[in-house]
């Protein structure tokens, strides 16, 4: 025990429950950002009705990543926090708004095109704020004597922008092959339309970011192409390129579940294509994991509850997963 | 200087504001989970059918609440961090694994059954989602106990140590840092007030639905259930919320100074002050009401005990005294009223006339609320009395804040204001709809169904389902 390298293993525990929050509220987020384009009615009844009983629960994951960050690094939560603060702001009152209005929709079908709207605006305002705070972790936070020492919009720049649009358009994929796979008829035919384009512009996305990223430190191009690590680095770009065929390939032939997955796959090598760049750093470009960490006794606490604890999470979030699985139909679940 | 002290100002005001409408939703959440869970069980306990719509009627106001507290949660897990960053840093490593277990114990448990609970009644059998129900009320505990924990660290710190980067870290067990010295106090006096808040809003509710009908068999049985925690959990209430005062007493005593206004030092036995107007500029409580001698009578279980005053302590350890006075006042206020209710209804029901009194009724609608405006007033009693500290004694509020301008503090403020102001004004107005719609037999499930679906309407396409059938025999008995 003495010798295990606690801040490696919360890193890693983190990333996790980021991507986990990435992978299921990505496709929640995005059938909030894609139902205005679904013909309001049963097309858009199902689509709602489709992530109804997951949603809170994914938006868990989104706690445990804030929380998480708290309590394992708390430097870099007090750091990411005050510098990326108007995002902040604007994703929790986003998912303020979206949360509340999927209660509302089916409670007051008169004003149900008002609370739609309130469902696409808040879904679409959160993601582009999560997708902006990757930009700005990645172009760099300015860190004097352990504190954020820049103003309150140094995070805004073109490469920001670009990583927000790149997640709104990502999730936007995710929310359309979810819907493949959980709705049939109409419903399904749109999403499919919509997946195919929506495909073609996550990958010009995913390559957009990926080309800027080496540019904004000389310590990413060293990372991504440097001997002998490009060796690994290489596989990246060429998964990426392997999901994309295997996507349209699925798309092309009509498959439910397998534009799902090769969407989450290109979620999950972009994710693993930050982690490279801003590994071992926690804030870049000063600070790293080992910095940021909490005490030994802190991250080992936790650490101990959550070895245990997380693979019940699993099994029981993979339950009530199981208890809504196969189509919506047009009455809900019921 | 002047503009630092501003922005945190502001920042306090933001967080007391969103930390205050979020506890409105788990105050009722808590009680509300664990009434589902009671209604479940007497249904496949008894298998009438009365109590299988009361579930559903209450399920549907549940699921609403439980969705404002989740996101107005959220907000907070991320405050944290944008409002109060020093705090974050230096306190994080004690705070933060605590609020880390709150994650991983409860809000999973509560999210991940909430779905099977809210929409899956047709889905499993009714064993399993009595054990769903069962999860989500486990789950709302659990968090209760986590983050009044990690609250009452706050307010009384034990356990730690001080490290050379000036964080708190663990000093002997993490045990000395959970159970700290007020936790179980505060533990047991604000999951009981969640429950009491409860179960006046619901009896409040079916004291509504009495005056229009008094036969609602639904209604009655809401009623008279509210009414017998009211009897029995208010009294606990008192002496729990006694002993939690004798706790604070010991580890703040200028908490207590501020909350019963004893300016001066008392020393042949403390008055106790009804009413007044304190002024902290003199030190005085004008056109004050006291009872001689009562003062010590509560705080010490003696008349003639001294007490100290606020006189004794620097001006600058004081917390903004009329305050925590007021809200003292309001929240021990509404505890004698409820108990006054109780003891009403004890009588009506003993002249077999519970459902048959519209006073009393009245009076139950009008205390419908009082629960939240309690909870309320004591959650401020207790933190506006912890200034002006955030760790009590050890790290001041003004040290504890982010380096934000107080423009940018102003601007989110203001969006917070108007975004709550709307969409819980809203939730609050959807939840006062259902209340008033009266309980009814074949009661449907939380409405994620389309109402234009073809050809059917929920109602009739939930007919044939178990739990509604046996809310089919739901009549007047």
């Amino acid at each position: 025990m003495e010798n295990l390298d606690l801040p490696l293993i919360w890193a890693g525990l983190i990333c996790f429950a980021i991507f986990a929050y990435v992978v299921l509220d990505g496709f929640d987020l995005g059938v909030g950002i894609l139902s205005p384009v679904l013909d309001p009615g049963t097309e858009r009844d199902q689509a709602i009705n489709s992530i109804a009983p997951f949603w809170d629960g994914n938006e868990t994951w989104l706690v445990m990543g804030g929380g998480g960050l708290l309590a394992v690094f708390p430097l870099a939560y007090a750091i990411i926090l005050p510098a990326t603060y108007p995002l902040m702001i604007a994703m929790l009152l986003g998912l303020v708004f979206r949360g509340a209005a999927f209660e509302f929709r089916w409670r007051d079908p008169a004003h149900q095109p008002l609370w739609d709207l309130v469902i696409t605006v808040g879904s679409t305002v959160a993601a582009l704020a999560q997708g902006i705070t990757i930009g700005a972790i990645l172009q760099g936070i300015e860190v004097e004597n352990n504190a954020y020492a820049g103003g309150w919009l140094d995070w805004l720049s073109p490469f920001s922008i670009l990583t927000g649009i790149s997640v709104v358009i990502g999730y936007a994929l995710l929310g359309a092959t979810w819907l493949i796979r959980k709705t049939e008829g109409g419903c399904q035919r749109h999403a499919h339309r919509l997946a195919y384009w929506l495909a073609i512009a996550t990958v010009l996305a995913l390559v957009a970011v990926s080309a800027a990223t080496p540019f904004l430190y000389t310590d990413y191009w060293y990372r991504w192409f440097e001997m002998p690590q490009v060796l690994w680095t290489a596989q990246v770009p060429l998964l990426v390129a392997i999901c994309t065929g295997v996507l349209f390939w699925s798309l092309k032939k009509g498959h439910e579940l397998l534009p799902f997955l090769m969407a989450l796959a290109l979620f999950l090598l972009g994710f693993v294509g930050l982690c490279i760049s801003i590994f071992p750093n926690m804030v870049p470009p000063s600070i790293s994991l080992w910095e940021a960490a909490a005490p030994r006794d802190s991250q080992l606490f936790l650490l101990v509850g959550a070895v245990f604890i997380i693979p019940v999470i699993l099994g029981y979030t993979g339950w009530a997963y199981w208890v809504f699985r196969g189509k919506v139909g047009t009455e809900g679940y019921h | 200087m002047f503009e630092q002290l501003d922005a945190v100002f502001l920042a306090r005001v933001q967080f007391a504001f969103t930390v205050s409408f979020h506890f409105i939703f788990p105050a009722f959440s808590i009680g509300l989970a664990s009434y589902l869970m009671v209604l479940e069980g007497l249904w496949l306990k008894t298998g009438r059918g009365v109590y299988a719509n009361l579930y559903r009627y209450w399920l549907k106001i549940f699921a609403v609440g439980f969705g404002m507290g989740v996101v107005s949660g959220i907000v907070l897990s991320y405050q944290f961090g944008t409002n109060w960053s020093e705090f974050s840093h230096r306190a994080g490593p004690i705070i933060g694994p605590l609020m880390g277990y709150e994650v991983i114990t409860a809000f999973f448990l509560e999210a991940g059954f909430l779905g099977v609970m809210l929409f899956g009644i047709n889905k499993v059998g009714k064993r399993l989602h009595f054990f769903a129900t069962c999860m989500v009320a486990l789950g709302t505990f659990v968090s209760a106990f986590w983050i009044l924990s990690v609250n009452s660290w706050m307010q009384t710190p034990a356990g730690y140590e001080i490290n050379e980067q000036g964080q708190f870290i663990v000093g002997g067990s993490w045990w000395d840092v959970i159970f700290n010295p007020s936790f179980p106090y505060r533990l047991v006096h604000t999951v009981t007030a969640a429950y009491l808040t409860t179960a006046f809003a619901v009896g409040g509710v079916g004291a509504w639905h009495l005056l229009r009908d008094r036969n609602n068999i639904g209604a009655r049985k809401m009623f008279s259930m509210a009414m017998w925690m009211a009897v029995l959990v208010t009294p606990v209430q008192i002496f729990v919320g006694d002993l939690h005062g004798l706790n604070t007493l010991e580890h703040q005593p200028v908490k207590v100074l501020a909350m019963e206004g004893d300016f001066e030092p008392s020393p042949d036995g403390a008055p106790l002050i009804l009413f007044g107007l304190p002024d902290e500029e003199s030190a005085t409580v004008r056109y004050k009401v006291a009872i001689p001698k009562l003062g010590s009578l509560v705080l010490k279980h003696d008349p003639n005990a001294p007490l100290p005053g606020l006189t004794d302590y620097p001006r600058e350890e004081w917390p903004p005294v009329a305050v925590v006075f007021w809200s003292f006042r309001v929240m021990v206020a509404i505890g004698f009223a409820m108990l006054a209710l109780g003891l009403w209804s004890l009588v009506a029901r003993h002249r077999k006339r519970l459902y048959q009194s519209p006073a009393l009724h009245r009076a139950a609608v009008l205390m419908g609320p009082a629960g939240f405006v309690a909870v309320i007033a004591g959650w401020i009693t207790t933190e506006v009395g912890r200034q002006p500290y955030t760790v009590y004694g050890l790290m001041k509020t003004v040290d504890s804040a982010s380096p934000l301008d107080a423009p940018a503090v102003a601007t989110s403020l203001i969006a917070f204001i108007a975004v709550y102001s709307a969409i819980f004004g809203m939730g609050i107005y959807y939840l006062l709809r259902m209340m008033a719609n009266p309980p009814h037999r074949g009661e449907t499930a939380p409405p994620n169904v389309p109402t234009h679906a073809a050809g059917i309407t929920p109602a009739s396409s939930l007919e044939a389902t178990n739990l509604n059938q046996a809310g089919g025999s739901h009549g007047k008995s």
